[in-house]
């Protein structure tokens, strides 16, 4: 078959079409959002009927999933790390149930934080759930082991997660496609109490997963994605987890590397494999991209044994992403030096794009905010965050997908006012509402400010579930009807919105203010297809 | 064959399109190729990059490693300087355009910043803002710094070319010839200085 050129994120998309999934469940989430894109953009995925829309949040995505596997269908779930943590309790409890029709979980995670608050390392979430999980090396693993996910999936009727870092989801390389997999047909489970986690029930799937255990780390025997590869030196053991076997190999001339090496793609780690790689050597280094989850295992409460070298012990950075250099110099190789990089460089921070509304939104609110002291805007995760820079620097804090009206509910509570709370229209349906709920039944004395640019700009203008829907939930959660107010963020209405936000701000309850603008990106987009669409027409007249 | 090339600019001025040009000649070619991207929270005006690596031997790392970069490929002369440590000190080439991208505070003196630059024992400066816009749109600046780099890439010009045809067939003849023409005012360019 022909070669294609992927992104990681593709190749794992391509590899669970050809899987035979008959549906995609995801939020947007850099650097997992391509995976879903590519779905909803492929023809192939069109003519398999396959389901791509966007879901409200991670834990709909998960819990819908969960809800094809029922029915004996497989899907896959994409969500970045953090989104991992809002489906945290579907995904948990799903390894208690099991699976019935092939059920993915990709977490994508971002370590060295380029676009996210925490580095977290979503191996933890599999090791937690009792689940195995893959983690491919490159492109071409991204695609193979998306499709092995799924037959492990059915195979032993669990869900698998699959963990892919920044670099991998967001690098390009040649993929050879295999041959494609059949759809399932609808088929509920032969136990129907198999998703019933009543305890009595819950307790004996429990037992139930405790006994795949062993079978989980057999299959990582077999599999072929843990190997073990002889190397002469035996002064130096290393286990080489996903993406960092590339690092590895890229220190020693065509990809020779002196030392016995236990490449590592799949989890749980075969005791055998590690023993006898463990029992040749003098020492072991362990290269894993995210949190030093393998190596705090061996080397052991008490650090007994063997010298375990990586990032507890200092060899390696203790966060960060890794690359070549850092691996070369945990080896002792000397690092080529490039130029100095000259004293007037300067840093170029992202920000918020000519023109775009949530400016305009924020130069009003920090002009109403004027005769108060500082430190009262409790804001959330979108490119409005960005305000938080300057020249705006308009927001205090940002904590997870929603804690921004929350937020303003404890601080408020705690006598701060006025208190704002700046949420994004995407945030909002994503995790706002239920917290806007609490403040209407609370009657906390917060003002919202619900930027509403209509769609999820800062993963790149995905369709927001919030579209045209905003107001009505506002009203319907119960905030009053004189109280919700929507301007539109201009700089020629810039007065106009200043005396929407100061009436607001002192008025003690709960008041939200819709600052309603396109995004100028997806109207920018929308407006280019329109003279492409003109052009098309024209030609063919 | 084995070249590493890092791409860089500010996030909207189509690095992106240079990488997936280079990396569209290369597969024609028969080379492996790697290309790592920015994608996120940095397109939105701050600085980007792109690790893009070709070799007829298989790739192994998605990252060049530091001090290895053949070439630096720049739409911007500041985001040029961030990366000349990837640089290779003996054979290593910055091709930028001298068109600076303001939207900080401190961005330092265009002066300083080329002298910076030409400090360097190889390097191309290309005012690709001016040929871009006396060729008709200023829009192909990126192409234009594309064809001051590719005399350096060890890819035929025809295969860039032809990957030009393939990337804007979408956007009708008048952009593909467009970028066909700033493709070749850059090699010219850069053909009298390299």
């Amino acid at each position: 078959m022909q070669k294609l050129l992927l992104l990681g994120d593709e190749a794992i998309a391509q590899g669970a079409i050809d899987a035979g999934i008959s549906a995609v469940y995801a939020y947007p989430g850099t650097p997992s959002t391509e995976i879903t894109e590519y779905i909803q953009a492929s023809k192939q995925a069109a003519e398999k009927k396959i389901k791509s829309l966007w879901s409200a949040n991670e834990k709909t995505a998960m819990e819908t999933a969960i809800g094809m596997s029922y029915a004996g269908k497989k899907s896959l779930v994409c969500m970045k790390h953090v989104g991992l943590n809002v489906a945290a309790d579907p995904f948990i409890n799903s390894a208690v149930t099991g699976a019935n029709g092939g059920l993915v979980v990709l977490s994508a995670d971002d370590p060295s934080m380029h676009s996210s608050q925490n580095e977290q390392d979503s191996r933890f979430y599999g090791k937690f759930a009792l689940i195995p999980v893959l983690e491919p090396s490159n492109q071409q693993e991204a695609y193979d082991m998306t499709r092995y996910a799924f037959e492990l999936s059915e195979k032993f009727g669990t869900p698998v997660l699959i963990r892919v870092t920044t670099r991998l989801a967001h690098s390009r390389a040649g993929v050879t496609r295999a041959k494609e997999s059949k759809q399932n047909s609808m088929q509920l489970p032969g136990d129907l109490q198999q998703f019933v986690l009543l305890p009595a029930i819950a307790r004996r799937q429990y037992k139930r997963l405790l006994t795949k255990q062993e079978l989980f780390e057999n299959d990582g025997l077999e599999s072929g994605f843990n190997t073990l590869i002889p190397g002469k030196d035996k002064s130096l053991g290393i286990v080489a987890c996903g993406i960092a076997y590339n690092y590895l190999l890229e220190n020693f001339e065509g990809g020779k590397v002196p030392y016995p090496v236990l490449k590592v793609g799949q989890y749980p780690i075969p005791a055998k494999l590690v023993e006898e790689l463990y029992n040749s050597v003098d020492e072991m280094l362990v290269l894993e991209e995210g949190y030093p989850i393998f190596e705090e295992l061996l080397r052991g409460y008490l650090n007994k044994g063997k010298t375990v070298r990586g990032r507890l012990e200092g060899s390696i950075p203790r966060d960060g992403e890794l690359n070549p250099n850092i691996v070369g110099r945990a080896l002792g190789l000397a690092i080529t030096e490039g130029f100095e990089t000259p004293s007037i460089l300067r840093g170029r921070p992202p920000q918020l794009c000519e023109g775009c509304s949530h400016t305009d939104s924020f130069k009003a609110l920090n002009e109403a905010l004027e005769p108060y002291s500082g430190g009262r805007v409790l804001s959330d995760i979108g490119c409005y965050t960005l305000s938080a820079l300057p020249p705006l620097e308009s927001i205090n804090s940002c904590v997870d997908m929603g804690a921004s009206i929350t937020m303003a509910i404890g601080a408020a509570d705690a006598g701060l006012f006025p208190v704002v709370a700046a949420i994004g229209d995407s945030t909002f349906t994503h995790s706002g509402i239920t917290g806007l709920l609490d403040a209407v039944n609370h009657n906390s004395p917060i003002t919202v400010l619900l930027n509403d640019n209509s769609t999820t700009g800062m993963t790149g203008g995905q369709d927001s579930s919030a579209f045209g829907k905003v107001d009505d939930i506002v009203r319907g959660l119960g905030v009053e009807e004189e109280h919700i107010r929507v301007i539109t963020p201009l700089r020629r209405n810039h007065e106009e919105n200043v005396k929407v936000f100061q009436e607001e701000l002192e008025y003690r309850g709960v008041s939200v203010i819709i600052a309603r603008r396109e995004c100028i990106q997806t109207l920018a987009r929308r407006m280019k297809l329109k003279a492409l669409e003109k052009r098309k027409e024209k030609t063919l007249a | 064959m084995k070249k590493d090339i890092i791409i860089s600019g500010v996030g909207g001025q189509g690095i992106l399109t240079i990488s997936t040009v280079i990396g569209t000649a290369a597969l024609s070619e028969g080379l492996e190729l790697k290309q790592a991207e920015v994608h996120g929270m940095s397109q939105r005006g701050g600085d980007v990059q792109s690790h893009m690596r070709l070799s007829s031997d298989k790739i192994a790392s998605d990252l060049i490693p530091q001090g290895q970069a053949d070439i630096i490929i720049s739409v911007e002369p500041l985001e040029s300087l961030r990366y000349v440590e990837m640089l290779n000190r003996e054979k290593g080439w910055l091709v930028t355009s001298m068109n600076p991208f303001n939207n900080i505070a401190d961005y330092p003196p265009v002066e300083d910043i080329l002298n910076a630059i030409w400090e360097l024992p190889h390097y191309v400066t290309i005012d690709a803002n001016r040929v871009a816009k006396d060729l008709g749109s200023i829009k192909a600046a990126n192409i234009v710094v594309l064809g001051a780099a590719s005399p350096l890439l060890d890819i035929k010009y025809d295969s860039l070319e032809e990957a030009i045809r393939t990337i804007f067939a979408k956007k009708g003849e008048d952009i593909i010839h467009l970028n066909l023409k700033a493709l070749r005012a850059g090699r010219d360019y850069a053909q009298e200085r390299t």
